[in-house]
């Protein structure tokens, strides 16, 4: 079930001041390190390169326009899969 | 003979049945569509005449993204998915399950029959 629009998208209170300090230019712009995969994607973060945890390391992810509404744990895979022994087209 | 949305003609069914040859129009559609304009779901494709015919095709054609169109919208969708290279695009690049099913067995619609690994031995008896 998807969330109630009532309470609008969500995203993470630390990770949404970061934006809006950028956006206002009171801090300088850059990669944002974040853990937050939950966070949902809004129109304030296009533009913006995070670098998101996936369990092991940071992935660097550009957002685009087309990416609002997605979540930022989407982009940054946790998962390595890297074929089974002995297969060739691994 | 009825040729509703292009290149569709089925005939010799009832209506509610009909309709849905038509690619983005299921039971429940057929049946709004029938109900507006005023025709019975048991009356066959080939009873109707034109002023229902005529009327089946206003409504789709206003209200509703059918075949071509709705085939381009679905590609374009997916499309789009493969482009940001989010994890469902990634999972429709590789052809496996998009909505987080098992993969560990069955999903044989998304993979395609099976591919024997060669070397892999079986599980011995006892």
């Amino acid at each position: 079930m998807g969330r109630s629009i009532k309470k609008g998208p969500y995203v993470d209170a630390n990770l949404d001041g970061k934006i809006v300090a950028i956006n206002d230019g009171k801090s300088k712009k850059g990669v944002i390190k974040t853990w937050s995969r939950r966070s949902t994607i809004t129109p304030d973060f296009v533009g913006h390169t995070f670098a998101v945890h996936n369990g092991n390391k940071f992935i660097p992810v550009y957002v685009t326009e087309f990416m609002v509404g997605h979540k930022l744990g989407e982009f940054a895979p946790t998962r390595n899969f890297r074929g089974h022994s002995g297969t060739k087209n691994a | 003979m009825a040729r509703i949305a292009g290149i569709d003609l089925p005939k010799n069914k009832r209506g509610e049945i009909g309709l849905t040859y038509i690619f983005g129009i299921g039971r429940s559609k057929a049946q709004y569509i029938l109900n507006k304009a005023g025709i019975s779901y048991d009356k066959k494709v080939n009873q109707w005449d034109d002023d229902e015919q005529n009327a089946i095709r206003n409504i789709i054609n206003t209200e509703f993204k059918v075949e071509g169109a709705l085939r381009s919208e679905v590609q374009m969708s997916i499309k789009r998915l493969l482009d940001i290279a989010c994890y469902r695009g990634l999972r429709h690049r590789k052809g496996l399950p998009v909505r987080g099913q098992r993969t560990k067995t069955n999903s044989r619609t998304r993979k395609g029959k099976r591919k024997t690994v060669a070397g892999k031995k079986k599980a011995p008896k006892k």
